[in-house]
């Protein structure tokens, strides 16, 4: 495939992803084909027990570990190839797509409003401009009362929801998401997913949401489910019977 | 946003630790250079300041500051005979050590060819020059004499009229200036006993000479002080100093006493040089390497510091990678970082070092040259200690924001 070649009604697509770490006896493969399309709009939840290789293909498709063999397309842009890259990987990280993870990975030595603002100020948005949007983003998220805090301030589900605004702050076109519930309460995570579907509906951003919380699958429009490398299911919401 | 100044504030009280330790370290380097340029300064103050064109030594030696030289006391007469010699001075220097208040004194003691030279050349912070050919001085501060205190040296008592500052040895001892007839005096004290001792001694020497034997009433003469005896010479002088008229070829009257077999002639710069060569140049090494050395360790300990401090954000490091900072952002964050270091540090050298290098012993000259040099040096150092951190910080993956 030409590196100009792009899918543009796909947010997301992922065509045989395979990753292998190390090799001869000490050969491990995390993950295996692993093929997976995400439309602009559509919120995907991936399920499977742990060392199943959710984690290795969140970072496959987030360009921050690439496959061993494999293509990434975002935004039907071809971006990885294996381990050859076809754009700066930072940059369009940068632009394109937000994280969110366990633990809520803020930068201890900024305030909750600032961590939302670097996001913003990294992709060329004045501190005037930036701080005005980390502040709308973290009312919208019911933390603008701790704005000025630093992260060791915060409680997990208040430093998880800063998290959620930083990955929000660029709009991006995907938002990659590994287990971002594990530290809130059932009420607070089915809110933080709600607001997942919400962006990706309005915006229509592709979602991957990594999470073992059965109890809001509702919210999703596709399962995936990866068991030993392999990306074995696909349920639709409306069969979901898990 | 500046990261850099976020971090720092972050962690204020550990930097400023930080800060702190690597300024007290620029401080010595910065010391070490002051101490230097204090020796080259007391080691030529008196040279540039005494207003000789030429010094008259003895032969084959450097002159009194670098060891003992001896001339003839009439040789200043002689001197003043050559044609283009304005004026010559009798001059005498050397260091004596000796008891005043309970305290050990060392004294640089230098002796003026008065009424010539009342020391009109040296500056008073307190008092008057020499007024009287006996028993007065002007001391440097640096000795702790009051200005009207006494002090006994040799068998007279001398008395302080004038005070100076900053007029030290090579040695860094106060000087003190005497008319010469007193120097010579305090120089060549010789107990009572000892004299008695030397004409008994005369005596015994002349009673079994030829000439005594031929002529008895020699032995008569013998036992007299030897101030009264023809035959033996006044103390000699360390160095006989000339003031050229003007318009006088210097190199001409150079060539002539040159001639004379029993004396060396130095050029004001010449005697300068060999100062600074002879006497200064092992201490300049000495605290050039010291100084290098120093420079090498405060590279070292700030690059420890900044790859400390560049771990303990690396964490940070890869989630910007993650968010997809540019390379920039985080070579900024830490070089930024190095640099405040560096500066702030330097600051700190300066500032304590205007109130504690006063208290040293020694003299510390801090030059604006030599001030401009390490800041330069600093901020080189603070530059190239950051490269292991920067280091440390490219090479960090993404991925290890997610462990």
């Amino acid at each position: 495939m030409s590196k100009k070649e792009t899918k543009n009604d796909l947010a997301i697509e992922t065509l045989g992803l395979t990753k292998i770490y190390g090799s001869g006896n000490t050969e491990v493969v995390a993950m295996k084909d692993a093929s997976m399309q995400v439309h602009n709009g559509e919120v995907v939840a991936l399920l499977g027990p742990s060392g199943s290789g959710k984690s290795t293909f969140l970072a496959a498709v987030g360009l921050i570990n690439p496959p061993t063999s494999g293509k990434v397309f975002i935004g039907g842009q071809l971006t990885l190839d294996g381990g050859e890259a076809y754009t700066n990987l930072r940059s369009f990280r940068r632009h394109h797509i937000g994280f969110i993870f366990q633990k809520s990975n803020l930068i201890p030595f900024l305030t909750a409003v600032e961590n939302v603002q670097i996001a913003l100020e990294l992709n060329g948005e004045t501190p005037r401009a930036g701080r005005k949007r980390a502040m709308e983003l973290l009312d919208y998220l019911g933390v603008a009362d701790r704005a000025d805090n630093l992260p060791s301030m915060l409680s997990g589900g208040q430093q998880q929801r800063v998290a959620v605004a930083r990955a929000l702050a660029n709009r991006p076109s995907v938002i990659l998401a590994d287990e971002p519930t594990a530290a809130l309460d059932s009420s607070r995570g089915r809110q933080v997913m709600e607001l997942f579907a919400q962006v990706a509906h309005e915006q229509g951003a592709g979602v991957i949401v990594v999470t073992h919380d059965h109890r809001a699958l509702d919210i999703f429009d596709t399962i995936y489910e990866m068991e030993d490398g392999l990306m074995q299911r696909k349920i639709q919401h409306a069969e979901s019977s898990v | 946003m500046n990261l850099a100044a976020k971090d720092i504030q972050h962690n204020f009280g550990r930097f400023a630790l930080t800060t702190l330790g690597v300024g007290m370290l620029l401080m010595v380097v910065m010391g070490m250079g002051g101490i230097y340029r204090g020796i080259v300064e007391d080691a030529t103050i008196l040279v540039d300041r005494v207003g000789a064109d030429l010094w008259i030594v003895q032969r084959n030696t450097k002159g009194p500051f670098a060891e003992v030289s001896r001339v003839q006391p009439n040789l200043v007469h002689r001197v003043l005979a050559v044609p283009g010699v304005q004026a010559s001075r009798e001059f005498a220097y050397y260091t004596i050590q000796r008891e005043n208040r309970g305290k050990q004194l060392r004294i640089a003691v230098l002796g003026l060819s008065w009424p010539t030279d009342k020391g009109e050349w040296v500056t008073l912070i307190a008092g008057r020059l020499l007024t009287q050919n006996h028993f007065e001085m002007i001391v440097d501060e640096s000795l702790g004499i009051h200005l009207g205190e006494t002090i006994k040296l040799g068998k007279e008592t001398y008395t302080a009229v004038g005070i100076t500052k900053g007029m030290l040895s090579l040695n860094g001892d106060g000087l003190a200036f005497v008319t010469l007839p007193d120097a010579l005096a305090i120089q060549f004290d010789t107990p009572g006993e000892s004299i008695r001792l030397e004409r008994a001694a005369r005596e015994g020497r002349g009673e079994v000479s030829e000439l005594v034997l031929k002529q008895p009433t020699l032995l008569d003469q013998a036992a007299k002080p030897s101030g009264d005896l023809p035959a033996i010479a006044r103390p000699q002088l360390s160095a006989v100093l000339v003031t050229l008229a003007s318009g006088t070829d210097l190199d001409q009257v150079v060539n002539i006493i040159s001639g004379w077999g029993d004396v060396s002639v130095y050029t004001k710069e010449g005697q300068r040089q060999l100062l600074l060569k002879g006497m200064v140049e092992k201490v300049r090494r000495q605290i050039g390497l010291f100084r290098v050395l120093l420079t090498v360790i405060a590279a070292i300990i700030m690059a420890l510091i900044l790859y400390t401090m560049t771990l303990d954000k690396i964490h940070s490091i890869a989630l910007l990678k993650l968010i997809g900072a540019p390379n920039r952002v985080i070579l900024g964050l830490i070089m930024q970082q190095a640099l405040v270091l560096g500066v702030l540090g330097y600051c700190i050298a300066y500032t304590i070092g205007q109130k504690v290098f006063p208290m040293f012993p020694r003299r510390v000259i801090l030059t604006q040259t030599d001030l401009l040099q390490l800041a330069g040096i600093v901020l080189l150092i603070s530059v190239v200690s950051s490269l292991l951190g920067i280091w440390k910080a490219m090479n960090v993956s993404p991925n290890e924001a997610l462990a």
